[in-house]
């Protein structure tokens, strides 16, 4: 069974194992067919027009598919890997260990925004960026500097008390648990961490860099603990909705897989802790 | 060299782009400029429920940037911007902020906004349109 870990607590060969993985499905290129999808998604979902990955329900959902997707495979590559979550309350400075030349690198540079140490730098040949909109091929950050500071674990409480799952019109402009955990209200937690760390994950590409991952990973967490807190509460909305995904309704790009399939992520892997 | 953030670069410019609207007596309130949705003040467009906003065309930072309605799709909510020249793909949300495909985490109050901070982002390089 696939044990989700956070980040922090990798030994030096967890973490290898999995750089290692994820620098060959780079290689083989089914990376960037990642990159190329979320990108699409972020593209095409709108606010007042059909929405599936994004600013709507199914976006816990679906970046939960998208994650297991990916996860496994990784597990083709190294069935030993799983993917590790970032807990941004804690591990909120660029001295965190995530950041180190061992794991997934620091900040870029000044001049051209370039991670230019770890493994997965330009210069060492292994992660050409190449799903992009603006043609640099390297990996870049900014930590921090697009907005100053990450969610505290106080605003994330703030956000998991709340018991409604999400509410018409379904959207970015939505009260309830989803989109307060998405960003586009209130305290913003997803997408002010996407703006921290700068550069390609500030960008519809935001899968070029590698710390898209553990940070949907721990996302998908806060989602799990948001259904510890509220056992009553469950995924909205449960009928046909215009260009929503309801719970019942099957999600792209898959097509055979509904959210109502989601809600139970022990189906597929289970987390270190979910206190 | 410290970085210059996005924040303080946009606060610049639309500190500048105040200064120069002040000149033309138009320049209603120079609030807190160090916020990009400071830009919104300049000019009165981007505004919830009074249709779309208006065209700009304006050399921001050695680059040509411009927008204008769009209403062969309105998928991108009916308006087009370019940096010289190449699409820049934006969206409009719900509450009438915008964002784009190079900043698609943080809303801007106008679609010049988001144009700026992604001339800003860009460092120089070209926009090339994804497939």
């Amino acid at each position: 069974m696939t044990v989700r870990k956070n980040q922090a607590s990798l030994t030096a060969a967890e973490k290898r194992a999995f750089v290692d993985a994820v620098l060959e499905l780079k290689r083989t290129g089914r990376y960037d067919a990642f990159v190329t999808t979320h990108n699409g998604f972020i593209m095409s979902d709108t606010d007042n027009g059909d929405r599936v990955g994004h600013r709507s329900p199914s976006f816990l959902p679906w970046h939960r598919r998208f994650l297991i997707q990916f996860e496994q495979a990784l597990q083709e590559i190294d069935p030993a890997v799983a993917l590790p979550y970032w807990d941004w309350t804690v591990d909120r400075t660029v001295a965190s260990s995530l950041w180190a030349p061992d794991f997934l690198g620091g900040t870029g540079r000044a001049r051209d925004g370039q991670v230019a140490e770890g493994p997965f730098a330009v210069s060492g040949g292994r992660w050409p960026v190449t799903v992009t909109v603006d043609g640099r091929g390297f990996l870049r950050r900014a930590l921090g500097s697009g907005v100053p500071q990450l969610p505290t674990r106080s605003e994330v409480d703030s956000v998991l008390a709340m018991p409604t799952y999400d509410t018409a019109p379904w959207n970015s402009a939505s009260d309830g648990f989803r989109n307060h955990l998405e960003g586009w209200r209130g305290a913003n937690l997803h997408n002010r961490v996407h703006v921290w760390v700068g550069g390609q994950m500030a960008t519809g590409a935001s899968p070029n860099d590698p710390v898209f991952w553990m940070h949907h990973a721990f996302i998908d967490r806060l989602w799990a603990q948001w259904q510890a807190r509220h056992p009553r509460s469950t995924y909205l909305p449960t009928a046909r909705t215009r260009n929503v995904v309801g719970l019942d309704d099957v999600m792209r790009p898959w097509n055979d897989v509904t959210p109502a399939d989601m809600l139970d992520h022990t189906r597929y892997y289970t987390y270190d802790t979910m206190a | 060299m410290p970085q210059l953030t996005r924040r303080h670069a946009l606060g610049a410019a639309a500190a500048t782009a105040l200064t120069g609207l002040a000149l033309g007596g138009l320049a209603q309130t120079a609030g807190a400029t160090s916020d990009l949705g400071a830009t919104g003040h300049e000019h009165p467009d981007g505004h919830a429920g009074h249709g779309g906003p208006q065209p700009f065309s304006e050399t921001f930072q050695g680059r040509r940037i411009e927008g204008a309605p769009s209403h062969g799709d309105a998928h991108h909510g009916g308006y087009a911007v370019r940096i010289d020249g190449e699409e820049l793909h934006v969206m409009r949300n719900a509450d009438s902020t915008w964002v784009s495909v190079i900043n698609h985490y943080e809303t801007f109050t106008t679609p010049r906004a988001v144009a700026r901070a992604a001339v800003i982002e860009l460092q120089g390089a070209r926009l090339v349109p994804l497939a």
